[in-house]
């Protein structure tokens, strides 16, 4: 997508720029994690977003807070991708790499594209940086970089120079280098300034000395690329075109927190949300803690079973009961998560899967907590299960766990990942009102009410809180009769109840949207997936069918129970490809429940699929191509390597 | 849509007079007879009238043991949950729902082995809970194993050559995590008992009541030393605020302080130089000093060791909810609509 060489070294004033148009660019901005990296990245998407473009973004951070400076596991990178048309994928692989040092450059060198634009800090390639990136020779000298565009600039002495006379000292001058690079960039792409400066003045408001410079190290990069023939091109992205409405920038972690509040609303029911800190839902309990003026109260518990034990007390109280965690954490909750299936009270979990197992990658993405969330429970135990598909659908979701919590008396699993997490797009903002109100009701004191008293239609028990006079009763962890809700040893009691538990989920069949096909409703290949990987399934489907290809795809938001036309939908296709973050996960439901002979296609690496590789796996099992093996090459941040 | 919770407890006036039998629970009791556990049921149930709170307000929450089926025998609201976890669930239920009177009972084991984290957290936030821990010094309901509080050396069937571990003292963890009331009793003085239930529960924040309950199974006559009646004047010290510390059967010894340490005064004459209990000092250094004191070096000390006022955490929780709601009139559209946003058209 960016083309021609660029540099000239003859002089003349002012240089022409030529401008290129263009469809899409996917842009990664790379540094040492205290370079400000994901600043960078997220005022470059907002502008971007702002300006009307398609975006979509793919936060990259070490666990490290600070690894050690100019070290390769210090290497924090933002990648994002913005288009004049609908796009759902921060990108395969960029067109441009701005590596801030040489530790950037190695670790993402191998993800941009051949011929691809890449901008470095030439003062950052000094021996001892170079050495710390392991590196035996200066790759701007060796001649190792022959097959990119590269643009070496001087980052750190001009934003040196552009800040002279301010009260800093150099590493304070050093702290402003990614507004530099923030300023060059946006100009490249003809993006107004408006953006950042006015979230500059909010944020370094009280701070006029780092606020200076920052705009100053901001509008010298911009006027960098006006003035100079570094770039001989400039390139544009025209807005896209999109639904009418007002739109904001919304990252998965937001529109959750912001999802689960417009659930209380809805319902008219407070919020409580219980929470440790983990990565990467802690987003979630920093969003939520800021909103108490909705009335929602969150509890930062001493440990992840505290966390859920406390969204149980106050499910008990008749509140709306939220906790949240990542895989490591939802292993914390099993038993009381079972408590919260055995009493049969409304309750959402909140899973931000990362890569496990054990502590795995924190920062890494992977759905591998399907089964956990299914099966990770002693004995028979239903629970619901939804999982978001892209960033701003964690509203929605958000939103539907609360509904069938509540209407089904069952806790609901909410499946969102760091990819969905931490990924940001343009949303559509949605008036609360066009949203259906949440249905639920107290348990009425009637001749004869006991605590397993059921809705006929849905199975579910009636939620008796304490407080309502008449209906004092105990539950617990120990079978009930479902007769007068007394401790029961009896083998009926058991085997009904047991039964009713599992059948409110099955009920739900009945009461949640069918799943829907894009593409031919039959044909030679059906591509099945859920969650997080919904941008690069559907975009790689829609490339195939462009081609010809007989290829439709369907996405599971609902994993139990699955939508009640899942099967028809499956035997509607001579193949089935299941594309996932993990070793099969839903593949194996899909095997056991249907007998349906699906092929799965598995990526464990902690990064998203690229459109590419599911558009070579879909040729093999298409047979227009031998086995696609994905590679992961040297130097790739996004395929783990 | 409407809430059918009432906001706040009732008054005391408009409150039908309860009686003991109101709070008695239709169902069987099956602890083993003789057990400790049903004195402190029926202490619990003679003094909840006393409280002047309805019992739809009242909830009981237990974790798993013998104790923890005390929530059945309650004719309040009940949740018997999973091992350990009480004070988990009691914490978000009083967070959520503030006007509710809430009790947690656990047991050594349950509150100080395999939930020994929640109690350390529940009382360093001062959340207004009442918790009752029935200390037997052993497993009961898994049929004989040492617990945490178990004495040193003990043999039980899982140690059948002695265990090689130290106890811990539930009143210093209560004292050193931050409680702003720590009391002990013990099943066999009913009338002690049933005033300290009451003091607890009557007490903002949390309280925390260690009983000496006896487990005549597994660990028989565990204070029969000193807590069976004919020796009990002799061999305990019963704490009373603002008085000077006796014991004995005509209160003729006394406790006094050498340096840091406690020492009997046989036959103290005079109440000078013996100790004044308070246990409302900011900084809990006498009860620090009378939490090391067992028999038989000692009398045990029983009774109220701290009791001391402190704004609680499910209310400064509710503070700042009324005033973040005070401040900014709640708008979700403007909330979604913060920040950058773009018409497109």
């Amino acid at each position: 997508m960016v083309s021609n060489g660029l540099m000239t070294t003859e002089m003349h004033s002012p240089p022409e720029h030529v401008v290129e148009e263009l469809d899409r660019v996917t842009i990664r901005f790379a540094g040492d994690s205290g370079d400000g990296m994901q600043l960078t990245g997220t005022q470059f998407t907002r502008t971007t977003a702002v300006f009307g473009n398609d975006i979509a973004t793919l936060p990259d951070y070490p666990a490290e807070i600070r690894a050690p400076t100019g070290s390769l596991p210090g290497v924090s990178g933002f990648q994002l991708s913005f288009s004049s048309s609908d796009i759902r994928t921060p990108g395969d692989q960029p067109d441009v790499l701005v590596a801030m040092n040489p530790a950037a450059l190695k670790t993402n060198l191998g993800d941009l594209v051949p011929g691809g634009l890449l901008i470095v800090d030439e003062d950052e390639f000094n021996p001892a940086n170079l050495k710390k990136a392991a590196y035996t020779s200066n790759p701007l000298e060796d001649g190792s970089l022959r097959g990119f565009q590269v643009v070496a600039i001087h980052i750190t002495r001009q934003n040196e120079l552009a800040l002279e006379g301010l009260p800093l000292n150099a590493a304070g001058k050093f702290k402003s280098r990614n507004f530099y690079a923030l300023g060059l960039i946006l100009w490249l792409y003809g993006r107004p300034l408006d953006t950042t400066v006015k979230w500059a003045e909010e944020r370094f408001g009280r701070s006029p000395e780092t606020l200076d410079a920052n705009l100053r190290a901001l509008y010298a990069g911009h006027a960098f690329g006006e003035t100079t023939e570094v770039f001989h091109t400039r390139y544009e992205v025209a807005p896209a075109t999109v639904r009418p409405g007002t739109y904001r920038h919304i990252s998965g972690n937001e529109a959750t927190a912001l999802g689960f509040v417009a659930a209380s609303i809805l319902s008219g029911l407070p919020l409580f949300y219980g929470s440790y800190p983990i990565t990467p839902a802690s987003d979630v309990l920093h969003e939520l803690s800021k909103l108490k003026s909705f009335g929602v109260k969150t509890f930062q518990a001493e440990d992840e079973i505290a966390a859920i034990g406390a969204a149980i007390g106050a499910a008990y109280g008749g509140h709306l009961a939220l906790t949240g965690t990542s895989g490591p954490g939802l292993a914390l909750k099993s038993e009381a998560l079972n408590l919260a299936v055995m009493t049969e009270l409304p309750l959402v979990v909140i899973d931000v899967q990362r890569a496990g197992p054990s502590t795995g990658m924190p920062t890494k993405t992977e759905q591998s907590d399907l089964l956990q969330a299914m099966f990770g429970r002693n004995g028979d135990s239903a629970v619901a299960i939804v999982a978001p598909c892209t960033p701003a659908d964690c509203f929605m979701m958000a939103i539907e766990a609360f509904r069938l919590a509540l209407k089904y008396m069952v806790p609901v699993v909410f499946l969102s990942d760091g990819y969905l997490g931490n990924g940001s797009e343009p949303w559509r903002i949605p008036s609360l009102s066009d949203i259906p109100k949440l249905d639920w009701e107290y348990a009425k004191p009637v001749e004869g009410w006991q605590p397993y008293l059921r809705n006929p239609e849905t199975g579910a028990r009636t939620w008796a809180v304490p407080g309502q006079k008449g209906l004092e009763h105990r539950i617990g962890g120990l079978e009930k009769s479902g007769q007068n809700g007394d401790i029961s040893y009896d083998p009926r009691n058991h085997h009904e109840m047991t039964l009713a538990r599992m059948g409110k989920v099955a009920n739900m069949t009945r009461d949640i949207p069918p799943l829907e096909v894009s593409g031919p409703s039959e044909g030679e290949l059906l591509v099945l997936g859920w969650g997080g990987t919904y941008g690069a399934i559907s975009s790689a489907v829609e490339a195939a069918r462009s081609q010809g290809k007989s290829v439709a795809s369907a996405h599971l938001r609902y994993l139990n129970p699955f939508p009640a036309n899942i099967e028809s939908v499956l035997r509607s296709y001579k193949k089935v490809l299941i594309p996932e973050l993990n070793t099969g996960q839903l593949s194996l439901l899909i095997r056991g429940m249907f007998l349906v002979d699906a092929v799965p296609f598995n990526k464990i690496s902690g990064q998203p699929f690229k459109i590419r590789e599911i558009q070579g796996k879909i040729d093999e099992v298409l047979g227009l191509r031998g086995p696609y093996v994905l590679d992961f090459p040297q130097g790739s941040a996004l395929s783990g390597g | 849509m409407t809430s059918t919770v009432s906001a706040n407890g009732l008054l005391a006036g408009d409150l039908p007079v309860l009686t003991r039998k109101d709070f008695v629970s239709d169902q069987e009791v099956r602890w083993c007879p003789g057990c400790g556990d049903y004195s402190i049921l029926a202490q619990m149930q003679k003094m909840l009238p006393e409280l002047h709170v309805a019992k739809e307000n009242i909830v009981f929450i237990s974790g798993i043991g013998c104790s923890s089926r005390f929530p059945y025998y309650v004719e309040t609201y009940g949740f018997h949950s999973i091992h350990g976890r009480a004070l988990t669930i009691a914490s978000g239920l009083k967070t959520a729902r503030p006007e509710l009177k809430v009790f947690v009972v656990t047991g050594d084991g349950d509150g100080l082995s395999i939930g020994g984290n929640h109690l350390l957290h529940a009382m360093r936030r001062n959340i207004d809970l009442t918790v009752v821990l029935f200390n037997n010094r052993i497993y009961g309901l898994t049929k004989g194993q040492f617990s945490p509080t178990s004495e040193f050396g003990k043999v039980t069937k899982s140690s059948p050559y002695g265990t090689t571990e130290q106890p811990l003292n539930p009143i210093r963890i209560a004292l050193a995590a931050g409680a702003t009331f720590v009391a002990r009793s013990v099943d066999r003085d009913t009338k002690h008992l049933e005033e300290t239930l009451f003091k607890a529960a009557q007490h903002k924040g949390i309280s925390f009541v260690e009983v000496y309950q006896n487990c005549n199974i597994f660990n028989d006559g565990a204070y029969a030393a000193f807590a069976e009646k004919d020796v009990r004047q002799e061999r305990m010290l019963f704490l009373e605020d603002g008085k000077p510390m006796r014991f004995g059967n005509n209160r003729e010894h006394g406790i006094r302080l050498n340096g840091f340490t406690p020492e009997v005064v046989h036959d103290a004459e005079s109440d000078d130089g013996l100790i004044v209990h308070d246990a409302t000092m900011a900084n809990p250094l006498l009860a620090n000093i009378l939490v090391g004191m067992d028999y038989p070096n000692y009398p045990v000390p029983i009774g109220v060791f701290r009791s001391v006022e402190a704004p609680t955490y499910d209310e400064l929780v509710q503070k700042q909810v009324d005033a973040a709601k005070a401040k900014e009139k709640p708008d979700f559209d403007a909330l979604l609509r913060s920040g950058e946003t773009w018409e497109v058209s």
